[in-house]
């Protein structure tokens, strides 16, 4: 392992390196440039072999990972906002085909208005496509995730695509000291890609076919099956992961200091950092406070969120997101998974951060301070108001 | 020797599909996957093949086949090439087979983007001249004058008021290292077509003309008699693009009569000699083109 200086793209790219992709299509699009530039340098410079295609679009870029993916080629992509939206066609079709492509997203807000900044509503609108959905928080996280979501993604009890979102700009182009593990390291963690579910000359195949309503409800209840099985390889890939480099990382969610906390924010991306931070003084003061990071969205983890909440007094989820006429997707969510554990403590929602407005230590101070009151709101960060609707 | 009906490969890689009857696409891709051989991998986007061929569990390709999206027939056969070579796989031929709409319309950019690239790919545009999978909706390749369920003919608007788009131009305009018209009328002339392609490196493409019995309004055993028709009467042609240069590959003695082609097919029925006659001239004017411009 050596250390280097990477932003979070770099990172990523590193980690994309070490996994050794035969296919990369994509298409640039700020702020997940870097990663396909950087994946472009290594192969130049020869330290990634590669077929790099300079495709004309995203709808092409997802297009053509699904075709190399559907001949049993490991196929990368990366995107970001527009361009998500502009292939997510492909998104479900990709899921629905079982075909474990990896694609970067650099998290941005989606037009109107235009804005290239930090939100998360471009990955949260494609939740239902089928694909793992996994959020970084830092960029050794990012390289890590690169690396271990080829595992996940392929593992024959899942094959599944996998999305890794990192934040753009906070995370995508800020540097950090990065542990970036050697190739014979990388080599042993991740097996060679192998599957059946391929077009194959000695076995010809017909795939991505129709299927009425007969069979139809059969192939959506295993994809189903296949992104649930990603919990238990996720905690497999995990510990293979601290075996081979050391870092131990704690599957679906992250539990910071929630043990005994009266009061627990949820949230997830870089944003967490500042949480743990605020937690930390906050704790100083003799508060009982705690954070709760979702590092994966789907498989959603239900049973971690209620085991991490279940003595609390109260919850906020603080999210980069809104689904417009109703809340925060990630609330929705949580909400659901506090309702069936049969959780009924109050639970509200903060919406910040939308196209990368900054979110500040006294605005999470101030999340904490409402929680006493002990009543379910939705609110918009820096605006004030509720926006519970009527 | 070259590739022709007595030598031709007995295997069917397409069959058991529920095609209707006198489809001209489905014999295209019949007969183009037999001058392929085995080792094709077929790349068809939603649209009347994939619709009628890939039922599951009646799954109709004898060779591999994928269905892609509508819009994804190029850039999903650049994945499939680009993944075989990756794995050191050479032995095979990746071929995409798409309608008129697949290709000219919603298909366009996909395909503008792999002949750029100079992906190693075979593309075929089955040309039915119009939506037919979904019941007859003009596409940029329905020619003037046609009828469609969304170019309906009536008192104001006789059918389609737009030329065909000229395609196998558009693609030679890339500078594509082979390029090449057909008709299902003239089969040994694609399936000569389909075996060069066969043998170049790069990006090839070929448009065939495939008459749609249901959607042209012709009897189900007229399919190859109006595909030599067209060719005939000089509103198709049958020509090549290779190494920059244009080569017509076959010149009619005399025309036949065109107001007998459009006659012959319900979709025209309402045209007027004064159609007829804008239809003639547009006709004349592309020959004098094609005289000017190809070998």
């Amino acid at each position: 392992m050596a250390k280097a200086f990477l932003s979070g793209n770099e990172a990523f790219a590193y980690g994309v390196r070490l996994a050794r992709p035969q296919v990369i299509s994509a298409y640039p699009i700020t702020p997940q440039t870097i990663v396909v530039e950087k994946l472009s340098e290594f192969i130049e410079d020869g330290s990634l072999k590669a077929e790099f295609i300079h495709v004309e679009s995203e709808h092409s870029a997802l297009s053509c990972a699904i075709g190399a993916s559907s001949v049993g080629a490991r196929a990368f992509t990366a995107t970001s906002s527009q361009g998500l939206l502009y292939m997510a066609e492909c998104l479900p079709y990709a899921a629905g085909g079982r075909f474990p492509i990896v694609m970067m997203n650099a998290n941005r807000s989606t037009a109107l208005p235009w804005n290239i900044y930090g939100d998360q509503r471009d990955s949260l609108s494609q939740l239902d496509s089928g694909w793992i959905q996994a959020y970084a928080e830092n960029a050794q996280e990012a390289l890590d995730l690169a690396l271990m979501s080829f595992y996940i993604a392929e593992h024959k009890n899942v094959s599944t695509p996998y999305m890794a979102n990192l934040d753009g700009f906070v995370l995508t182009h800020t540097y950090e000291v990065v542990d970036v593990p050697t190739a014979e390291q990388a080599d042993a963690f991740l097996p060679k890609y192998a599957t059946e579910n391929k077009l194959d000359l000695q076995n010809p195949r017909n795939l991505a076919f129709s299927a009425g309503p007969d069979s139809n409800t059969i192939f959506k209840y295993k994809e189903h099956v296949g992104i649930l099985n990603a919990k238990s390889v996720i905690q497999e890939a995990e510990d293979r992961f601290e075996t081979i480099f050391g870092r131990r990382y704690s599957g679906l969610t992250e539990s910071y200091r929630t043990e005994d906390a009266d009061y627990i924010i949820i949230t997830l991306g870089s944003i967490a950092g500042l949480v743990r931070e605020v937690v930390d003084a906050l704790r100083l003061e003799g508060r009982r406070v705690g954070l709760l990071r979702l590092r994966y969205l789907r498989p959603f983890p239900n049973e971690e969120i209620a085991n991490a909440v279940k003595n609390a007094k109260a919850v906020a989820v603080l999210e980069k997101d809104i689904s417009f006429g109703n809340e925060g997707t990630v609330y929705t969510n949580v909400n659901s998974a506090m309702q069936k554990a049969g959780i009924n403590i109050p639970n509200s929602n903060y919406i910040g951060g939308l196209g990368g407005k900054n979110i500040s230590s006294e605005e999470i101070k101030g999340i904490f301070d409402e929680l006493k009151s002990q009543k379910s709101a939705v609110r918009f960060l820096g605006i004030g108001g509720e926006a519970n609707g009527g | 020797m070259a590739v022709n009906a007595k030598n031709l490969n007995e295997t069917e890689f397409f069959y058991g599909h529920k095609a209707c009857a006198g489809c001209g696409g489905s014999l295209a891709v019949r007969i183009a996957l037999k001058v392929l051989g085995e080792n094709a991998v077929a790349v068809l986007p939603a649209g009347c093949m994939s619709a009628v061929g890939f039922n599951f569990p009646q799954l109709c390709f004898g060779n591999n086949a994928i269905i892609s999206t509508f819009a994804g027939t190029a850039s999903m056969l650049t994945g499939v090439e680009a993944g075989l070579r990756a794995q050191g796989i050479t032995d095979f031929h990746a071929v995409g087979f798409a309608g008129d709409g697949g290709t000219a319309d919603i298909g366009l950019q996909a395909l503008s983007g792999a002949i750029d690239r100079n992906d190693d790919i075979l593309y075929i545009c089955y040309d039915n001249e119009a939506y037919m999978n979904t019941g007859i909706q003009k596409s940029s390749l329905t020619p003037f004058g046609a009828r469609t369920t969304t170019t309906p003919a009536g008192k104001n608007i006789r059918g389609n008021l737009r030329p065909k788009k000229n395609m196998f131009e558009i693609v030679a305009a890339h500078g594509i290292p082979y390029a090449a018209t057909a008709s299902v009328g003239y089969l040994n002339d694609f399936m000569r077509k389909v075996e060069k392609a066969k043998s170049i490196k790069g990006t090839k493409y070929i448009h065939i003309l495939a008459p749609c019995p249901t959607g042209w309004g012709v009897k189900t055993d007229e399919t190859v008699d109006i595909a030599k028709e067209v060719v005939d009467c000089g509103l198709w042609y049958l020509a090549e693009y290779e190494n920059g240069e244009f080569t017509l590959n076959h010149q009619p003695k005399e025309f036949s009569s065109v107001e007998s082609y459009l006659r012959k097919q319900s979709r025209f029925k309402h045209l007027t000699a004064e159609d007829i006659e804008i239809i003639t001239q547009s006709r004349d004017a592309k020959w004098e083109f094609i005289h000017k411009n190809f070998n």
